[in-house]
């Protein structure tokens, strides 16, 4: 059994974390980090309910999520939803077990569905013996899947019953749960809670309607059932070494947050975007009580120089976005790399290009963000692949950003931003939150140094050093008035374009580069057996579907483990522990062991067209990748998805030759 | 000039004979008369000739991108609300590329003093008509005349929301020191459209062509004077252009500034804020909503 607090060695690849060598080694509250390599599981059953949009088939979702996490399960509820408030088809998937999940489930084993629509979109990604839950009227034609059972519900009467057809949904959710044999209180608990703020009418109709769906489906229906959950420790009393016992359950945006605000982000201005708005949300939501400045801007150009702005002063200060956004941004990010502002841009990716698919995920904003305004200027990428991971995220963002005095991209994306993971309460660890603010004097002005006041010039706010890095003031720091221009200038900050002064202004801002690879960036991770023939090379949230592919395929005989990158730009092939560099290309691509020469495949797996990071990949360190794996339908990639392209990859090379890298 | 503590070491580059040097002068007036020290002050600027200001005044500054200085200043005051913050822009930044951040700084009556050094004409680049030009000015970019209606600046800020309007000249620093005196001490966005001949670029809007059409309006509350509080007044000389032009102060009211309601500044400025300021109670506290 998986708790929180047990070591790796519960997990079923081995996990072999082969970290770089500047990355810490992981405290005991990463534990949970590791469910990215799949864990032993003595259940693990997923379940989609879906229905027009207006038909609270979210709410319905997010409910399940957390009375399961209530229960003592893990659960991961990932919504699938269009650009629109009323009609369109959406889903919300449920995936629930024993031990930690951090991805979908593929195929899913029940479908609870509002609407005929709905059924029909769905019924491909039902298991074999899986049910469709719907109500008589919208019951589809017999022998479209003769190898699933279809279980009619009165769900539109049981609804009306209970007070009208908006309860549909917690009709549909009561049966579902059922089926799966999960306690009807618990749900109910979960229903009241979350309806809390509504009239009694509607806590009562929407609670009724779910237990008589339940109580409809529980007996004779569910019989024989085969997906049903296991029993499960109850929410532990943890160990008492534990600062914050117990599960929480929360989104990567929420993660990215509460990273920040632990971090010390006092500041936000940011423009409304589909899948990044949330971000804003929260930090307006926490502005009194935390005592945050959250602007919501007229703009993303206005929003990205107000984070500059702040910036100046010392505060902490981002700004969030999806890609058109950073698009708006790119002037912005050159403008503080060249005047050395630490500034943080969270983007959100959704599917590109232009307005793409505004709902759907994707991660084809990492060649925009790796070169993200003209010119040279130094800025770093990272892209947190997990929930936890985007926790971190939230502070190191700004570590970076004041200890390199750049910009920082923070790559999320629509999947990792918006799904619901079950984290131990201690992953998020008030106290292993680092707050790290580099070579920075202060910014404040007090009465006290208001005589230190220099003359024009005695500061030198871009002073050539080795590391590259400058001691920089704040604004209104009596001792270091200086005015930073976008012009190329003197250590004095001095507008300048003598030859002498530009070179040596470029080699210092890009050294603080060559600073930060030595010093704070991170290779990849390895994760799972590292001696695995089949590389798959990952970055961002396609990172726990990745473990659990290499896990599919390992018990299939093709040993396979997952490198995955956080730090995407700048990276290099030295320092950083690229297993790479002892992986030449193969003369063949062998699946089932290591070749001679210590070769194997490197499989790119990308939810984007071009394998974005293989190009990187291959830029920095001549390897390119044999084959990818590329998704970019808007839909998050399956561990299932990601193991049989693995698979065809293989099999096509075999039959074809390697292709030319 | 006299020596301030304002004073650079560096020379500017401006033309000789251009209005940027009397902006410049009357600022460090404003700022001396104000009792303000260069700590306390931060200039932000945007992409022209006269941007370069910050280069030339010792104070913080800051010299940013085309058009969005207002967003950076906005950024710097809702952070640090001790600090007096002043943009300076040119008519092409203001009006041009960065109109959008005007109306929404008006607007959300951010206390910033937005002096716009209005020279009709885009001079960096060596002279295209800007969002100010008037109707047929040949320039290289309207080698037939200017067919746009010029913008009005006064009377955008005005519908804006603006509650700090006025005009001054750059050949007139003491008169413009009042105004930027004025416009700084004034709680929230105040517009200072300063008109300023462009010796090189501007052939038509030259000392000559503005000393004959400005006049001084005075809100002194004397018998005919012009009602500054009076909106639709305020309106009608914020549209006059043309044979006729005022200068002064052309709108005031009170209005509480933007950053007087935050509740994100109810515990000071933020970069006096510890980092971990939150503390692990309060942190604590916001794990239990994901419970």
């Amino acid at each position: 059994m998986h708790t929180p607090h047990t070591s790796q060695a519960s997990h079923a690849l081995p996990n072999s974390h082969t970290p770089a060598s500047h990355v810490p080694e992981p405290d005991d509250s990463m534990s949970f980090e590791c469910g990215a390599c799949p864990p032993v599981r003595r259940f693990d059953v997923s379940m989609s309910i879906g229905g027009d949009a207006g038909q609270g088939v979210e709410s319905a979702g997010s409910i399940a999520c957390r009375a399961l996490v209530r229960a003592g399960h893990f659960a991961f509820g990932m919504a699938d939803y269009r650009s629109r408030i009323r009609g369109g088809t959406n889903f919300y998937q449920v995936r629930a077990s024993d031990a930690p999940v951090l991805c979908h489930g593929d195929p899913v084993h029940v479908i609870a569905t509002l609407t005929r629509d709905a059924a029909l979109t769905q019924l491909g990604n039902l298991a074999r013996g899986g049910a469709l839950v719907c109500d008589e009227s919208i019951s589809p034609e017999d022998n479209l899947r003769p190898d699933i059972r279809v279980l009619t519900v009165p769900i539109i009467k049981i609804a009306e019953n209970a007070g009208g057809k908006a309860s549909m949904n917690m009709a549909a959710l009561g049966a579902a749960m059922g089926l799966i044999g999960f306690s009807i209180d618990t749900l109910c608990s979960a229903i009241e809670q979350r309806f809390a703020r509504k009239a009694e009418s509607v806590v009562h109709s929407n609670v009724q309607a779910a237990r008589e769906a339940h109580e409809y489906v529980s007996g004779r229906l569910a019989a024989g059932f085969p997906f049903r959950l296991g029993p499960v420790a109850p929410p532990s009393p943890s160990p008492p070494s534990s600062p914050s016992p117990g599960r929480i359950l929360l989104s990567g945006n929420e993660a990215f947050c509460l990273g920040a605000a632990a971090g010390g982000c006092r500041f936000i201005a940011a423009y409304p975007m589909t899948p990044a708005t949330t971000i804003l949300e929260w930090m307006a939501a926490h502005a009194g009580d935390l005592g945050i400045v959250a602007v919501h801007a007229e703009d993303e150009i206005a929003a990205a120089c107000m984070a500059v702005g702040a910036s100046l002063t010392g505060a902490r200060a981002m700004t969030s976005t999806s890609g058109g956004g950073l698009c708006l941004m790119t002037e912005v990010c050159g403008m503080a790399g060249m005047t050395e502002v630490p500034l943080v841009v969270v983007d959100v990716q959704r599917g590109g290009p232009s307005t793409g698919l505004p709902t759907r995920t994707e991660q084809s904003d990492l060649l925009l963000a790796f070169h993200p305004s003209h010119g040279d200027f130094p800025h770093i990428v990272i892209a947190p692949g997990t929930v936890q991971q985007c926790f971190e995220a939230g502070y190191r963002a700004f570590n970076l950003a004041d200890q390199y005095q750049c910009p920082v991209i923070v790559l999320l994306d629509s999947h990792v931003g918006g799904s619901l993971v079950t984290l131990g309460r201690s992953c998020l660890n008030w106290n292993a939150v680092a707050r790290d603010r580099g070579e920075y004097l202060g910014g404040h002005i007090t009465e006290a140094d208001a005589d230190a006041e220099t003359a024009d010039g005695a500061y030198l706010r871009y002073a050539i050093t080795e590391s590259g890095i400058s001691p920089r003031a704040g604004f209104g720091h009596p001792g270091g008035v200086h005015a930073p221009s976008t012009d190329e200038h003197e250590e004095d900050a001095h507008i300048t374009e003598e030859s002498g002064v530009r070179v040596e202004m470029m080699r210092k801002r890009m050294r603080k580069m060559e600073t930060a690879l030595a010093n704070d960036l991170r290779g990849p991770t390895t994760y799972g057996d590292a001696s695995a023939n089949v590389t798959l090379l990952v970055w961002g949230s396609t990172l726990p579907a990745a473990c659990e592919a290499a896990a599919i395929l390992s018990a299939d005989g093709i040993r396979a483990k997952v490198l995955h990158y956080t730090d995407l730009w700048p990276i290099s092939d030295k320092g950083a522990p690229l297993t790479l560099r002892a992986m030449p290309k193969p003369q063949a691509l062998m699946d089932d062991s290591t070749g001679p020469d210590g070769s194997g495949v490197l499989v790119a797996v990308e939810q984007n067209y071009s394998g974005q990071m293989s190009l990187i990949h291959r830029m920095v360190t001549g390897r390119a990748p044999d084959f990818a794996v590329l998704k970019y339908d808007g839909r998050q990639i399956s561990p299932r998805e990601i193991a049989d392209g693995v698979r065809e990859g293989l099999h096509r090379s075999r039959k074809e030759g390697v292709p030319d890298a | 000039m006299p020596d301030t503590p304002f004073d650079s070491k560096q020379r500017p580059v401006w033309c000789p004979g251009c209005g940027d040097y009397g902006i410049m002068a009357a600022l460090k007036q404003a700022f001396m008369s104000l009792d303000l020290k260069p700590h306390q002050v931060v200039i932000v600027s945007g992409i022209g000739c006269g941007s370069k200001l910050p280069d030339y005044v010792h104070a913080y500054g800051y010299m940013s991108i085309h058009g969005r200085p207002l967003a950076v200043a906005t950024g710097v005051k809702l952070a640090n609300p001790e600090l007096t913050v002043v943009a300076v822009d040119g008519d092409g930044d203001a009006y041009g590329i960065g109109g959008n951040h005007l109306i929404h700084t008006a607007r959300r009556n951010m206390d910033i003093t937005h002096i716009v050094q209005n020279n009709q004409v885009y001079a960096l680049t060596k002279g295209q008509f800007s969002p100010t030009t008037d109707t047929g000015a040949r320039t290289s970019t309207s080698p037939f005349g200017v067919i746009e209606a010029p913008i009005m600046p006064l009377a955008l800020a005005l519908a804006a929301g603006a509650a700090f309007v006025a005009r001054g000249v750059a050949f007139d620093p003491k008169g413009t020191a009042g105004l930027m005196t004025e416009a700084i001490r004034h709680p929230g966005y105040a517009l200072l459209d300063v008109l300023q001949p462009c010796v090189s670029f501007n052939k038509i809007n030259t000392y000559e062509w503005y000393r004959q059409r400005v006049y001084k309006v005075s809100d002194d509350q004397r018998a005919n004077s012009h009602d500054s509080g009076d909106f639709y007044a305020a309106m009608k000389l914020a549209r006059e252009w043309g044979d006729r032009i005022p200068l002064g102060v052309i709108y005031r009211r009170t209005r509480e500034p933007y950053h007087s309601a935050l509740p994100g500044l109810a515990r000071g400025p933020l970069p006096a804020r510890p980092l971990d300021d939150i503390g692990a109670d309060g942190f604590e506290r916001l794990l239990d909503e994901y419970v």
